[in-house]
């Protein structure tokens, strides 16, 4: 099923605050078209990962490659130009600058014509940041500073969305817009997501495949529906 | 085309220029343009300081430094190397950048208070050199400066540099409006706000800070050379540690992230002290006091504070 040469790979990945490894060797790969969720629980070096992939976290051994590039010293805006978004932990939206002025942001890189293009497909996506797109971000709601964190990711123009937690701080009716537009990225726009959360159940539902993360290693790994039916995963991350 | 003019890339100069246009009418006498000439002068120095503090969020204690080279290259290399005055401005603010340029990279690195405990160390540095190396600068006691002359035209009168002063600051405050509203610009108000998002949204983090240091050093050395040729004397009073913080104060009480900010900070520290001299002992006392109560009162500084009291009324 699975293509030989896969967009994103990750072999052996280690990574350390000072002293204390947060990464044991993590190896996993998404393939162009996939979406792949990550869960584990609190501390199991889920967002140490996705900041080692997008490179604002050192990593300290192992082998990242993204489109056949090895680009484990590459610098995160290199990174950017190559193909990868993330959408950071806890949004970290630019809350004094105006909501346009975030997305002109996400395409900071960029120098095609077609930018005024994708700020009306993100305007589409979500229009309540259309209405306000002369405001400030700080005034925002969660679940808003949410999408504009999706579409200032999405200005870029990824091959390959990192999500981190984009669950994180919503309620459950704006989790489950906040997934489908996720879908929604993937099948109509071809953007390849590697997300990572907590919410086990939303992810794994909307995911090809899934791998699970315990202190710094890899446990499980499968399709999304097989590792949702899993006895193992459902007693841990589903409470059931 | 009524709303371009009045987006703020060039309503500030315009406000300004009309401002310079319409002080040189009210003001009754030379001293006056003097000390307008002078803050002119300052608000440059403040508005680049002010895209490094207030747009780039980061800190500098040793801006008086790049003021000094800008003031010592008038004075030592016309004096030296007989340089015309103009080329002599020119190499220090090119020097300053330089300077800016080596130094900034490994000190931008440095976050809050360590950023500002290297800055003032450069800048203590560059002070101690202007004072030490008497042979060149004519230490503590400071040197003269060559009149400029234009084309055989001798450059003189509180009038004429108050034109030249005012012309420098709209075109520094053009400058740095379109700078703002750049994408650099836009970068630099992201990187102030989180630099892990800048960094995910593919801005190069260093470089934006180090051309935002080189450019603020550019500004300080031009103001620098400008107050050397204005007074005719240069001392190394103005390279000092006391002068960064005058800077720093500017930035801070005229409001951060705002040009005409800026040039109310510098108006203040330069024509209060002026105002305030029948007060005799108790000058300082007066003006601390002043300063204290406008941060108390206006907490964003001056000009923000003063437009948001504004259209906080009218809401």
């Amino acid at each position: 099923m699975r293509s030989t040469d896969p967009l994103l790979e990750v072999s052996g990945l280690r990574s350390a605050y000072g002293r204390i490894e947060a990464l044991h060797g993590v190896s996993l790969q998404v393939d162009a078209g996939e979406i792949v969720a990550l869960v584990g629980g609190n501390g199991a070096g889920k967002t140490t990962l996705l900041r080692t992939i997008s490179g604002v976290q050192p990593m300290s051994g192992g082998g990242l490659s993204f489109a056949g590039r090895d680009i484990s010293r590459a610098s995160p805006h290199a990174r950017v130009a190559a193909g990868i978004a993330q959408v950071p932990e806890g949004r970290q939206i630019f809350a004094p600058l105006a909501i346009e002025d975030n997305l002109r942001l996400g395409a900071y890189l960029r120098k095609d014509a077609e930018i005024a293009a994708d700020l009306a497909r993100v305007y589409d996506l979500f229009p309540v940041l259309k209405e306000r797109r002369k405001n400030p971000a700080g005034g925002l709601s969660g679940g808003q500073q949410q999408m504009l964190a999706i579409g200032r990711a999405l200005m870029s123009r990824p091959k390959l969305l990192l999500l981190d937690e984009p669950s994180m701080g919503l309620a459950p009716v704006l989790v489950d817009q906040v997934f489908e537009i996720i879908t929604r990225l993937n099948r109509e726009d071809g953007v390849t997501v590697f997300l990572v959360e907590q919410n086990a159940f939303a992810a794994l539902s909307i995911a090809t495949r899934g791998y699970v993360i315990e202190t710094g290693e890899i446990a499980m790994e499968g399709k999304g529906s097989d590792l949702l039916a899993d006895d193992r995963v459902r007693e841990a991350y589903l409470g059931v | 085309m009524l709303k371009t003019v009045l987006a703020p890339r060039f309503a500030v100069p315009l406000v300004l220029a009309v401002l310079v246009v319409g002080l040189s009418f009210a003001l009754p006498s030379n001293f006056y343009l003097r000390v307008a000439a002078l803050v002119w002068i300052s608000a440059l120095a403040v508005i680049g300081l002010n895209l490094l503090m207030g747009y780039a969020g980061q800190v500098s204690l040793g801006h008086a430094g790049f003021f000094g080279i800008g003031a010592y290259a008038v004075a030592v290399l016309p004096a030296q190397f007989s340089l015309h005055p103009l080329l002599a401005a020119l190499a220090g603010a090119l020097a300053a950048g330089l300077l800016a340029y080596v130094v900034g990279r490994p000190i931008l690195r440095l976050k809050g208070h360590y950023l500002a405990v290297a800055t003032l160390g450069f800048g203590m540095l560059i002070a101690m050199t202007i004072s030490n190396e008497a042979w060149l600068t004519g230490g503590p006691d400071g040197m003269p400066v060559e009149r400029l002359t234009l084309l055989g035209w001798r450059v003189r009168g509180a009038d004429t540099w108050y034109w030249i002063t005012g012309g420098l600051l709209v075109i520094g405050a053009w400058i740095a409006g379109n700078l703002v509203a750049s994408p650099t610009g836009r970068a630099l108000r992201a990187l102030h706000d989180s630099e892990v998002a800048a960094r995910v949204a593919g801005i190069d983090v260093a470089r934006a800070k180090l051309t935002v240091f080189v450019i603020s050093a550019v500004y300080a050395a031009v103001a620098g050379a400008a107050l050397a040729l204005v007074n005719g004397f240069v001392t190394p009073d103005k390279a000092n540690f006391m002068h960064s913080i005058e800077l720093v104060t500017m930035v801070v009480l005229g409001g951060m992230g705002s040009i005409l900010g800026s040039v109310a900070g510098a108006a203040i520290l330069v024509v209060l002290p002026q105002v305030l001299t029948s007060f005799h002992d108790y000058e300082h006392m007066v003006l601390g006091l002043i300063m204290m109560v406008i941060m108390i009162v206006l907490r964003s500084g001056i000009v923000p504070g003063l437009a948001s009291l504004l259209t906080g009324r009218r809401k």
